[in-house]
């Protein structure tokens, strides 16, 4: 591997998330509060989130972590604002296949995470990326089963 | 001694990661193992592998012979008294464990305190902490100097009458620290308490001289000084050792066993319950002799004076914090840093791709890190196989890291 390959990794819309991250933050009033850790390397996020008639109204997120944990949870909170909770809830497993290197469905609009795609190729940089994910679907199902 | 023909000595390092050299730098984490250790363990596998203590067949008295060879040759390695005092473990957080589970719960009452410091692993926090909570004991947390030492001063402070356990770690995995333990001891000791040291990342790499530290305890693990995994040490002093009793109770450690009392074997045997780690104490063994033969000193030696080199050459890039001790003063042969706007992480994602491979993360140690106001760092950690070669490789990746990061931004 050269340091080509890590462009594979660091693709320029990826730095672009992490230097400039977008909701960045706490609802003040968030209904659902999830915080999520990375125990085998200290990453930490916090996702605020509120649903209205179904659907995610807003979502920002708070906390620290490597470029790829942090431009994931950037465009997470991106792709899941506006969406219905069961799209937000697709996404997700869509994601998963992605890191898998698994084939995924393409009628999801993913914008910008299609360019997380490279990371499926570090296995060690999988859980970075999947951090806020698992913190949203956490939220979202509990946020479900409660309704 | 020579670090160059000392790696050939390690088949794992002659390979190419990412099509470049291998340079491994993690060995705080666990290191590599020579020929000699490989050697030892097919051997017995191929040859005498049986179970020990027990056979009346050849197998198995060679067996036993080697296991309790290997004992013999810890005890000489950390000039133990007796071999008595030398117990087989799993590791340093076994060690340690056996030593809250056994002697603490039997000496530790409400209101006692136990002393430990902000540097600690967690394999020597936890411990004390599930003790405290269980006896309504107080954990105590030695304060923690901006160059990552503990002042005598504070220990004097701190320990009091009340205190009944202090455990410290020799040398600290994060900041390179060699704290005084002989000092410290003698601290404990003038307040009645019994002194612990966290052995693991100094049996490795210096000479440990248990009689002359006069610690109660020490732990330490096999696989971080050319062992296999799974084999560490528990050593204590035959006076505490043998007024306390085992946690693990089965084959092996048994004396008598009646239907409704058994009594134990003598020591150490009363603490190894099971079938023992055979091939693992064989191994240590083995990687005991390796090291001997180079020279505890001379390892010292050689990593202090690379760690020095690393510090030097590290610090000329724009950018770079580094924890611990300064440059000049005394550490043990690892720094952990990190370069500014890059997270320790990607960091070691960008190392790797040159083939070099580091520790990022909170080293186990999280409420050092919260200590230091950092969520994570990035550590590059020297054995006897390490160059200054090497070390010149990681400081012109850092800097094509720098370089990489401030590309893409």
């Amino acid at each position: 591997m050269s340091f080509n390959n890590l462009d594979q990794l660091y693709r320029q819309v990826i730095m672009d998330h992490y230097k400039n991250p977008r909701n960045k933050g706490q609802i003040e009033e968030g209904t659902l509060t999830i915080d999520m850790n990375n125990p085998t390397c200290g990453d930490r996020i916090r996702l605020t989130m509120n649903v209205e008639d179904g659907k995610v109204s807003e979502a920002k997120f708070d906390g620290e972590g490597c470029s790829i944990s942090m431009a994931s949870a950037s465009m997470m909170t991106q792709a899941i604002k506006g969406k219905e909770v069961d799209t937000a809830l697709k996404l997700s497993n869509v994601f998963s296949e992605m890191m898998l290197g698994n084939d995924y469905p393409e009628d999801l609009d993913l914008g910008d995470i299609e360019a997380l795609q490279g990371v499926s190729q570090f296995p060690a940089r999988i859980k970075c990326a999947t951090l806020a994910w698992k913190a949203m679907e956490k939220g979202l199902s509990e946020q479900k089963e409660s309704n | 001694m020579n670090a160059k023909e000392i790696k050939q000595y390690f088949p794992i390092l002659d390979q190419e990661v990412n099509g470049h050299p291998l340079v491994y730098l993690d060995n705080a984490a666990t290191s590599q193992k020579p020929v000699q250790v490989i050697e030892a363990l097919d051997k017995y596998y191929r040859e005498y592998n049986s179970n020990v203590h027990r056979g009346v067949h050849t197998l198995g008295n060679r067996a036993t012979d080697a296991y309790e060879g290997a004992r013999d040759k810890v005890r000489k390695f950390i000039n133990a008294r007796a071999r008595e005092e030398i117990v087989f473990t799993r590791g340093t957080t076994t060690s340690i464990n056996t030593i809250a589970q056994s002697y603490g719960r039997a000496n530790i009452e409400e209101g006692d305190e136990i002393v430990i410091t902000y540097m600690e692993h967690h394999s020597n926090i936890i411990p004390w902490q599930q003790l405290a909570k269980e006896k309504g004991a107080v954990l105590k947390y030695l304060p923690l100097q901006d160059n990552g030492s503990v002042l005598l001063e504070d220990a004097r402070e701190m320990i009091t009458e009340k205190t009944k356990i202090v455990s410290i770690m020799m040398v600290s995995n994060v900041l390179g620290t060699i704290n005084p333990i002989k000092d410290i001891t003698k601290i404990a000791h003038e307040n009645g308490a019994v002194m612990i040291v966290d052995g693991a990342q100094t049996a490795p790499h210096m000479k440990i001289d248990v009689q002359d530290l006069d610690c109660d305890f020490l732990a330490f693990s096999g696989h971080k000084m050319c062992a296999p995994t799974g084999i560490g040490v528990m050593y204590g002093k035959k006076e505490l050792l043998e007024n306390m009793e085992p946690v693990e109770f089965g084959g092996e450690m048994i004396d008598f066993v009646g239907l409704h009392e058994s009594t134990w074997k003598e020591l150490p045997w009363k603490f190894e319950g099971g079938t023992p780690i055979i091939a693992g104490a064989i191994g240590l063994g083995a990687a005991i002799d390796f090291l001997e033969e180079i020279g505890l000193d001379e390892i010292e030696e050689h990593e202090h004076r690379l760690a020095g080199y690393a510090m030097e050459q590290m610090s000329t890039i724009e950018g770079i914090s580094i924890y611990g001790p300064l440059a000049g003063e005394k550490r043990a042969g690892l720094v952990t840093f990190n370069l500014s706007d890059v997270h320790p992480h990607d960091v070691a994602t960008v190392l790797d791709a040159e083939g070099i491979a580091i520790r990022a993360g909170h080293h186990c140690a999280q409420p050092l890190m919260k200590r230091l106001n950092c969520s994570s760092t990035a550590r590059a950690s020297f054995y006897l196989y390490n160059t200054e070669e090497d070390v010149d490789k990681l400081v012109q990746a850092l800097v094509k890291t720098k370089e990489y990061f401030s590309d893409v931004f």
